[in-house]
């Protein structure tokens, strides 16, 4: 549904983005991670035909970037960082305006459609500007609903919203997935990146890594075994020395914590040469390190290298 | 171009402005005003005789003595009607643009399948129709006023005659035409709504030179005037519209905007 090759943006000497290559498959939900100014909200703004990227080429939906953009803006809906609503007008004006710039052809149905599954349809005739925050990012959604396009960017979704309202957010995002559209998350949320998207991608200028959350965590920390131990742990160090499928090991108060490639199978060994040794084992559990972590080493590690 | 989304953009561009009631007053208040004055002015005074000055003696053929004061009067107030949707249209359009800027409501507009020319077309007809129907509707209430009283009805027919007619219902609208498409293109430059209502009043200076011109008795408005400067301006504010187009560029107003 969205290809991208070698996608570059400059603004005058500042690189935004540099050699973008991605590929996002129909019904995919993909998130763009990466610190500020690291060229997430760019790289929306080509794939949504409202810049032109300096390099490279892209399609969307099946449209060129730069040769179809007129078809893009019709097949794509976006969800800004900022709603930018008249707020003079009334949610339901705002809505209809919209849905008849993007051609809907029953524009106050639609909007209807939109306000009723929002929970905004009692509050339609008010003017936005009397709504709170997370009612404008739910009427924001909306307007990037409203022509029922295959493909929805959403930059930043639940910035600033009270949990309520982000959860409420989020529910229905994962409605959108449901129903197999194409959706591209930019967000620091990566709680919400992990529990919304099947892939994800890490950029800092350009391009770090793109993987699932779980391959990404693997790739990066292995899987981790936690031994829960009577007693002071390190103790128990040397002990597993001559095993070497143990890829790191950690000892932190009564806990010794293992990068093991294959737990199921490892496990056990681990256990029998402990218990050999004479330790008491309390309790064995899988340690998941956080999507956070994952994220913050691989932008460090880029920051040095780059250093 | 795509009439139904420039009657989009015109409906949403008038939902906001005449939402609030100041802006209402500026569009009725100076038209009201500019036919007030003149109306008074012809009401007031019945005895035209006196010294004219030297511009009044290259009247129209026909016409001596209290007429000719009559009508170099009447000229002066019809050249305000020509005036008049300069003013108006100037400080809707320069706000149009850079008040969305400050609004963020810039980005998603952009982002739906209008062209540029399709939403310069919207938002400069919604700057210009307002002022331009107050303006006309204010001419046709000065000669219904003159024609009223039996003695100012030579005025009124005066007034009716065809080159001052195009001078109202074109010039003046071309002229409308051409400051709301400096205003838009100072629009979309600027970054404070302040600075684009500032600059888009200087585009009204050169116009002006128009009317002191012919105070100043160093042209006179005839029909053969009105329709060279009409095509003129006609001419003019085409290759305005192309260039407000090129000076709109969505990306840098949509990446230098903060």
């Amino acid at each position: 549904m969205i290809v991208a090759r070698n996608l570059t943006r400059r603004f005058g000497d500042t690189l935004a983005v540099e050699s973008l290559s991605l590929e996002i498959g129909k019904g995919e939900v993909f998130g763009l991670l990466g610190p500020n100014g690291a060229g997430k909200t760019t790289t929306v703004r080509m794939l949504t035909a409202l810049i032109a990227p300096n390099a490279g080429e892209a399609w969307v939906a099946g449209h060129q970037v730069g040769k179809e953009d007129m078809a893009i803006r019709r097949a794509v809906g976006l969800l800004t960082e900022s709603p930018g609503f008249y707020d003079n007008l009334s949610a339901a004006f705002n809505l209809r305006l919209y849905a008849e710039l993007y051609d809907v052809p029953q524009p106050e149905r639609q909007a209807e459609k939109y306000l009723r599954l929002l929970g905004l349809w009692a509050r339609r005739k008010d003017p936005v500007a009397t709504f709170s925050k997370g009612m404008k990012q739910k009427l924001a959604i909306a307007r990037a609903l409203l022509h029922e396009p295959q493909v929805v960017f959403l930059d930043e979704p639940t910035a600033g919203l009270d949990p309520e309202a982000a959860r409420l957010v989020r529910d229905f995002i994962a409605g959108l997935r449901a129903e197999g559209r194409t959706l591209v998350l930019c967000s620091h949320n990566l709680d919400e990146v992990e529990r919304l998207c099947d892939r994800m991608a890490v950029l800092k200028t350009r391009l770090l890594v793109v993987d699932t959350p779980t391959n990404l965590r693997r790739a990066f920390f292995g899987r981790r075994v936690v031994f829960h131990l009577t007693g002071e742990a390190s103790r128990w160090l040397e002990a597993l020395q001559g095993l070497d499928f143990v890829r790191e090991s950690q000892a932190i108060a009564d806990k010794l914590v293992l990068a093991l490639d294959d737990p199921d199978a490892q496990n056990p060994r681990v256990v029998r040469r402990l218990v050999e040794a004479g330790a008491e084992i309390r309790f064995v559990g899988e340690l998941r390190p956080s999507l956070e972590d994952v994220y913050l080493r691989l932008v460090r590690r880029t920051e040095e290298n780059e250093a | 171009m795509n009439a139904r989304k420039i009657r989009v953009i015109l409906r949403k561009e008038w939902a906001e402005v005449f939402r609030h009631r100041v802006v209402l007053f500026t569009v009725i208040f100076l038209p009201l005003l500019m036919t007030a004055l003149p109306l008074g002015t012809f009401y007031a005074s019945s005895d035209w005789a006196g010294e004219l000055p030297p511009e009044a003696l290259a009247c129209p053929a026909g016409l001596a003595g209290s007429e000719c004061t009559v009508y170099f009067l009447l000229v002066q107030f019809l050249l305000m009607f020509m005036i008049m949707p300069l003013a108006i249209p100037s400080i809707f359009a320069a706000y149009s643009v850079v008040g969305e800027k400050t609004t963020h409501s810039l980005e998603p507009l952009l982002a739906t399948p209008i062209s540029t020319r399709d939403l310069l077309l919207g938002k400069g007809l919604a700057a210009v129709l307002p002022g331009l129907l107050a303006t006309w509707a204010g001419f046709g209430l000065f000669v219904f006023g003159l024609w009223l009283k039996p003695e100012l009805r030579f005025v009124a027919a005066m007034a009716l005659e065809p080159t001052w007619l195009l001078a109202v219902f074109l010039l003046g609208a071309l002229m409308a035409v051409l400051s709301v498409l400096v205003s838009l293109m100072v629009s979309s430059r600027v970054n404070d709504p302040r600075a684009a209502e500032q600059l888009s009043m200087v585009v009204i200076l050169p116009l002006l030179a128009l009317v002191f011109a012919q105070i100043g008795g160093w042209i006179t408005i005839d029909r053969s005037l009105v329709l060279w400067a009409s095509l003129a301006l006609l001419g003019l504010d085409f290759v305005l519209l192309w260039l407000a187009e090129q000076v709109f560029e969505r990306e840098a107003i949509l990446t230098r905007w903060k």
